[in-house]
């Protein structure tokens, strides 16, 4: 799990030894942009390709991140689509409400005071889930399910299923702005997976979010404290939904409950394919990142082969399917 | 342990109770023959359901992939039963061997990839329900030969007042569902095995069970009861359509929950399936006739979910 000893780092194979799927991810997204060099030269890796990729990678990537801090504790948050679409709506709420024509001054404070309000929702939502999976004793699928249809429904009741749309230009700025040549949203994001990866391995709370996913039992017997910990944790995955919500209903300028439904599938399948352990207790944030980059440029290039959306969808399943067969013979061969 | 959960059924009766007294009184339509005809025809398919998803997670497992299994059935048996033509039981045939197979393929990959089977159900409910929809197109189908869209009645009767009595097919299915999976998990060796399984895998496998064997078998069992329910309803609605059924996992799960089944396995009961589905089913149709605004169904029922697996996990936890 930890691996301190970075010497020999130009040895290849012991690179190869010690980290067989960061390996084997870096191979695989060389070998991808080789073959769209081959095959579509110059028509998927062009410049504006690349931009909207890192206009459309970072929501995702948050939400990979927020599915995938559970995962390594040996849980799972279903309700991460749910979380980040009742954040945005609540932003959406206050800045359609309190920002009006008539209004003078900046609209800034209101779009921070939006902004909290969105995040702070997120984290007590995470925290419901933490306290029904960590003192309740609720299993993290079923708690994060009902959350998931709860948190949904209220969403449905307080916008009728309407969209909630018009933020001032300034917030739009988030989500569609640039900075230094680099779209904003990818600097969250960078931000936010260098953040995440600090607190996953260099702080007390990180290593017994791991310890708990390698062993429960053992972790409380150790006298860490289990059930203050799992709260942080999905009290963090519903911050970083929060987060990915103040991009997306950025980009999107509107808020809505049904937005991004088809994300569930693909940040599992960014965290499976970025080795993340479905029993928890092993992952980086590095494969993660990598299997992103991965999945946005496999996308990209079946939008380019206008390939239908369901297609796209059976192939993440059978793409989901295959990488966890070929952890296993890894697992068994090495 | 046993006395828990007759203890916990016994709740959730008096509940069910309590709420069919609040509804025959606060409203006119609902203590009423037809609505609760009615409502057992339309929610014959989430129970039959319900039961094949008690029998997983007894095992120990979960299966999210049932509904897209259910619909590559209805649209195969669809489009046999207007090529080829046939009979109610071809239909039933067909649907039911497409679920085996489909289950059946989910059992190896639970087994063989070693992998949580919800990750593994969240993979192929994908595959399988991207693949029809693509090849499909997402088309609704409503040119069933006549033979399909007759009512199907049994034990019919016209009583002497020239009304028309009959209890519709799917409701039967229902039953005799509920009573094949009684008959399983509580008279065979096969069912007793299946609870062993859910309770211990490790315990199970030093038995000698055949945990292979197992496997195959409940998967292929929520597969073959999502197919023949799924026939059960186009005889209902009279087409097949892409998004009928997909989007429902969570309240067949719910449901089954509901009802006292637990998602570490081992434990759960028929009966108190029934009641579950008996449940959300009145709650449902009691809020439609009450006239409470559509948008609070989905917080309503994610509010009973939170309550029933928060009571019952803290119960289960202050045992241990």
């Amino acid at each position: 799990m930890l691996n301190n000893n970075d010497n020999n780092l130009f040895n290849i194979r012991s690179i190869y030894q010690k980290d067989p799927t960061l390996s084997i991810l870096v191979i695989a997204l060389l070998f991808i942009i080789l073959l769209l060099f081959v095959f579509f030269p110059g028509k998927v890796l062009t410049a504006n390709n690349f931009e909207s990729m890192a206009f459309q990678l970072p929501e995702l990537g948050i939400l990979s991140l927020a599915i995938m801090i559970t995962m390594l504790s040996g849980g799972i948050n279903l309700s991460i689509i749910a979380t980040a679409n009742m954040a945005g709506i609540v932003s959406a709420f206050i800045m359609t409400r309190m920002i009006t024509e008539s209004m003078t001054g900046s609209p800034i404070p209101i779009i921070l005071l939006a902004i909290l309000a969105g995040w702070l929702v997120s984290v007590l939502i995470g925290i419901f889930n933490g306290v029904l999976i960590a003192y309740i004793g609720v299993s993290p699928i079923l708690a994060t399910l009902g959350t998931m249809t709860l948190v949904g429904g209220i969403s449905i009741l307080v916008t009728k299923g309407y969209v909630v749309s018009g933020f001032p230009e300034e917030y739009q700025y988030i989500g569609n702005g640039i900075f230094l040549g680099i779209p904003i949203p990818f600097l969250i994001f960078l931000g936010l997976a260098i953040l995440v990866s600090i607190l996953l391995r260099r702080t007390p709370f990180g290593i017994a979010n791991y310890l708990i996913g390698s062993n429960e039992t053992a972790t409380r017997f150790s006298g860490i404290n289990v059930n203050r910990t799992l709260v942080i944790t999905y009290a963090l995955s519903g911050l970083l939904c929060g987060i990915a919500s103040t991009i997306m209903i950025s980009r999107f300028n509107s808020a809505k409950a049904g937005y991004a439904s088809s994300y569930l599938l693909i940040t599992i399948l960014i965290s499976v394919l970025g080795g993340v352990d479905p029993y928890g207790g092993f992952g980086r944030i590095s494969g993660l990142v990598l299997a992103l980059f991965i999945l946005q440029l496999v996308s990209s290039t079946f939008n380019f082969l206008g390939l239908s959306a369901h297609l796209t969808i059976a192939i993440w399943g059978l793409l989901l399917l295959i990488t966890i067969g070929l952890r296993n013979i890894k697992s068994t061969s090495i | 342990m046993s006395k828990m959960f007759k203890k916990f059924e016994f709740f959730l009766f008096l509940v069910i109770v309590a709420l069919i007294v609040f509804f025959a009184f606060s409203t006119e339509n609902f203590f009423t023959w037809e609505n609760l005809l009615d409502l057992l025809i339309s929610y014959s398919f989430l129970g039959i359901m319900a039961a094949g998803m008690l029998v997983v997670l007894i095992s120990g497992g979960i299966d999210l992939s049932f509904t897209a299994i259910a619909t590559v059935a209805q649209y195969i048996m669809a489009i046999t039963i207007i090529d080829y033509s046939g009979n109610l039981f071809s239909a039933f045939l067909v649907a039911g061997i497409i679920g085996i197979v489909l289950g059946g393929t989910n059992a190896f990959l639970i087994y063989y990839l070693k992998a949580p089977a919800m990750i593994i159900t969240i993979a192929t409910l994908n595959l399988f329900y991207g693949f029809t929809i693509f090849i499909t197109r997402g088309k609704w189908i409503y040119n069933f030969p006549d033979w399909f869209n007759q009512s199907h009645n049994v034990f019919s009767f016209t009583a002497a007042d020239g009304t028309y009595y009959g209890i519709p097919l799917p409701v039967i299915l229902l039953v005799l569902v509920f009573i094949l999976t009684y008959i399983i998990l509580n008279y065979t060796m096969l069912g007793r095995k299946i609870f062993a399984m859910g309770g211990n895998i490790e315990a199970a496998r030093r038995a000698g069970f055949n945990i292979l064997g197992l496997t195959i078998f409940v998967y292929s069992y929520i597969g073959f009861l999502s197919g023949i329910g799924s026939v059960g309803q186009v005889l209902i609605l009279h087409s097949v359509q892409p998004n009928a059924i997909v989007g429902r996992e969570l309240e067949v799960i719910a449901a089954t929950v509901l009802g006292g089944a637990s998602l570490a396995g081992g434990a759960g009961s028929v009966l108190g399936t029934a009641m579950g589905v008996a449940l959300l089913a009145i709650v449902w149709n009691g809020l439609i006739i009450m006239g409470v605004s559509s948008y609070w169904h989905k917080l309503i029922i994610g509010l009973i979910i939170i309550c029933s697996v928060g009571i019952n996990a803290y119960n289960r936890k202050r045992k241990a």
